[in-house]
């Protein structure tokens, strides 16, 4: 294994030396060597020593699936048989598949439920809570993070008890003289989507709650002082002094936030599986279909190409917006 | 100071009524368990008596050791596996020079942030070819591979905040880097190493997505949450309290654990999230 990872890396630095400056070859060339020999000269092997069984693993099973997964998405292949090359066709049907546009924009109905109020909920808690001491804070803290300890299928289970036809949302309905409201709310086509939302609500609320209180027990308190001084009332001291001092966390919960609700399969699968209809479907949802039910693999893979480049540029684009301000 | 006062209650208020609603949807599942069979304990009052027999319906009807061990086995060899792969390139990343760093942290930060999904496809036809599918390796392996970014950023963030003095004066008295590794920064490094080895213990246990796809078909080798999803699949014909005790099953062991580690979940959480 030795053998193979370590001249691999050291082709890929040759690569990245030759690559710009080809043209320039005489000086390249000193360059190169003197790489090469201080390669030879034991200077770096030994760290190399270090990377290659974490090198090993991840290559294996993270980055090379990876790349696969790009290669796939260029044929129409049902898993079995040999593939047909089909190069971009997979990603032009997935854009004119109204069944996946549909399910983006549940995604996307999924990102306020998930990430816009339980960020929401947790500024409006540490707007009103600051300048002030939490008394209790760590136990609230620890009773806060419950649902974030807990497995996925185990939230799921519980919520659909929640909203189970007998469960206790609907007795609560009857109880308080609502009756004509109850219904299995997981398998009624007009609050399937709002009712696995406000799971994912909860899910993530406790969290940003806990990184909020946090983040404002360390404003100092001179700033609201000067705040007060200069006029402010509750409102604009929450937009002047605790919003910009709570820049990082909203970035750290928006994140965390956002990606779980773009790749959110354990959550829908477990309590809709997309249902009823396709009312609830994802494009996580799809891709396992796909992948290991319906044997479109080739459109899985490509639909997992986008979705990962849409990760991507969310969690991007959010610490762009973030250190931007920073800087 | 008034208003700060009922602003105060207020805000506790509201803190109290959170965690109300963080605790009431296991707390119902719960009850529910703890209720007669077939009894529909709507989670507003207390059952009347305590019984386990949803919990031995469940046990008997397949939530039993099995899935509880495979899942122990499966994370505790996660752990294991990726403490020793991630404290050392942490600890070379963070101490030696090297050409291409950069490009391996940013190949690293990408499994961070990139979502399972991207993988699966291709992984489960690899280790199907590899004869790996629906064996304990097969689900071991990548999920080491998944939790490497993560670790190895943990482990690399706590050798840089190590003084560089005492790595130089163990090299001047001979110490090899493996020597210094082993003698001076791993003591050390243990509340750290411990901190971490909890989280991906949290983050194995739990795992769905993987198991669903790489062990789908052999009961023995399946999951807790997995053998959980598969069970209350079929609740069409079974009782919401043997569903509900099945869910207790399995999330028991990750609660206890939480009510003994609890601060070092949350703590190691935030600040996994903040290296994020």
């Amino acid at each position: 294994m030795s053998t193979l990872s370590t001249p691999r890396s050291g082709t890929a630095g040759a690569d990245t030396g030759a690559g710009p400056g080809a043209g320039a070859a005489p000086a390249r060339r000193v360059g190169a060597s003197g790489r090469v020999r201080a390669w030879a000269s034991r200077q770096y092997w030994p760290s190399f020593l270090y990377l290659l069984p974490a090198a090993v693993c991840y290559g294996l099973f993270v980055l090379r699936p990876l790349g696969q997964t790009a290669w796939i998405s260029l044929f129409e292949w049902d898993g079995l048989t040999v593939g047909r090359w089909t190069g971009l066709d997979n990603y032009g049907e997935l854009l004119g598949d109204s069944r996946i546009l549909a399910a983006l924009g549940h995604s996307l109905v999924f990102v306020v439920f998930y990430a816009v109020l339980p960020v929401a909920i947790g500024l409006a808690l540490a707007g009103l809570m600051s300048r002030m001491r939490v008394r209790g804070l760590s136990f609230f803290r620890a009773v806060l993070f419950v649902p974030q300890i807990l497995a996925t299928v185990v939230v799921a289970v519980s919520w659909r008890w929640v909203y189970d036809i007998d469960g206790p949302l609907n007795a609560a309905l009857r109880a308080v003289g609502l009756g004509s409201l109850t219904r299995a709310w997981l398998g009624d086509y007009a609050t399937a989507l709002p009712a696995v939302g406000l799971v994912g609500t909860w899910v993530m609320f406790g969290l940003c709650m806990v990184l909020f209180l946090a983040g404002v027990q360390k404003i100092p308190t001179e700033l609201y002082e000067s705040a007060r001084l200069d006029g402010c009332g509750p409102v604009r001291e929450f937009f002047t002094v605790t919003l910009p001092a709570l820049r990082g966390e909203i970035a750290i919960a928006l994140v965390l936030t956002v990606t779980y609700a773009l790749r959110n399969f354990d959550l829908v699968w477990n309590t809709t599986a997309g249902g009823p209809g396709e009312s609830t479907s994802v494009p996580s949802v799809f891709i396992y279909q796909g992948a290991f039910l319906t044997r479109e693999v080739g459109a899985a893979s490509a639909l997992s190409v986008c979705l990962t480049v849409l990760v991507l540029a969310v969690t991007a684009v959010i610490m762009r917006l973030v250190r931007g301000k920073e800087g | 100071m008034h208003v700060s006062r009922r602003q105060s209650a207020i805000g506790h208020a509201i803190l109290i009524g959170a965690a109300c609603v963080a605790l009431y949807p296991f707390l119902s599942v719960l009850l529910l368990a703890l209720g007669e069979p077939g009894a529909r304990t709507s989670g507003f009052s207390l059952p009347t008596s305590i019984s386990f027999a949803n919990f031995t319906e469940a046990w008997d009807r397949g939530l039993d050791a099995q899935p509880l061990l495979s899942s122990l086995l499966v994370a505790t060899s996660v752990v294991i596996g990726t403490l020793v792969m991630a404290v050392l390139a942490g600890y070379a990343f963070a101490v030696f020079p090297f050409p291409l760093k950069g490009v391996f942290l940013v190949l690293l930060l990408a499994g961070l942030v990139m979502p399972y999904e991207a993988t699966v496809i291709p992984l489960y036809y690899q280790l199907k070819d590899w004869g790996l599918v629906n064996t304990y390796a097969g689900l071991i392996l990548p999920q080491i591979g998944l939790s490497l970014p993560f670790a190895i950023f943990w482990m690399r963030t706590f050798f840089v905040s190590t003084p560089a003095a005492l790595r130089e004066a163990a090299s001047v008295d001979g110490a090899s880097r493996l020597r210094t590794l082993r003698s001076v920064l791993l003591p050390m490094a243990l509340p750290a190493i411990g901190t971490l080895a909890t989280l991906l213990f949290l983050f194995a246990w739990n795992e769905f997505l993987l198991a669903l796809v790489l062990v789908p078909d052999d009961a023995s080798v399946q999951t807790a949450p997995l053998a959980l999803s598969f069970f209350s699949g079929n609740r069409r014909n079974s009782d919401p309290g043997v569903t509900a005790a099945a869910a207790v099953l399995v999330a028991l062991p990750v609660l206890i654990a939480y009510l003994a580690l609890q601060r070092r979940m949350i703590s190691g959480m935030l600040a996994g999230a903040v290296k994020e």
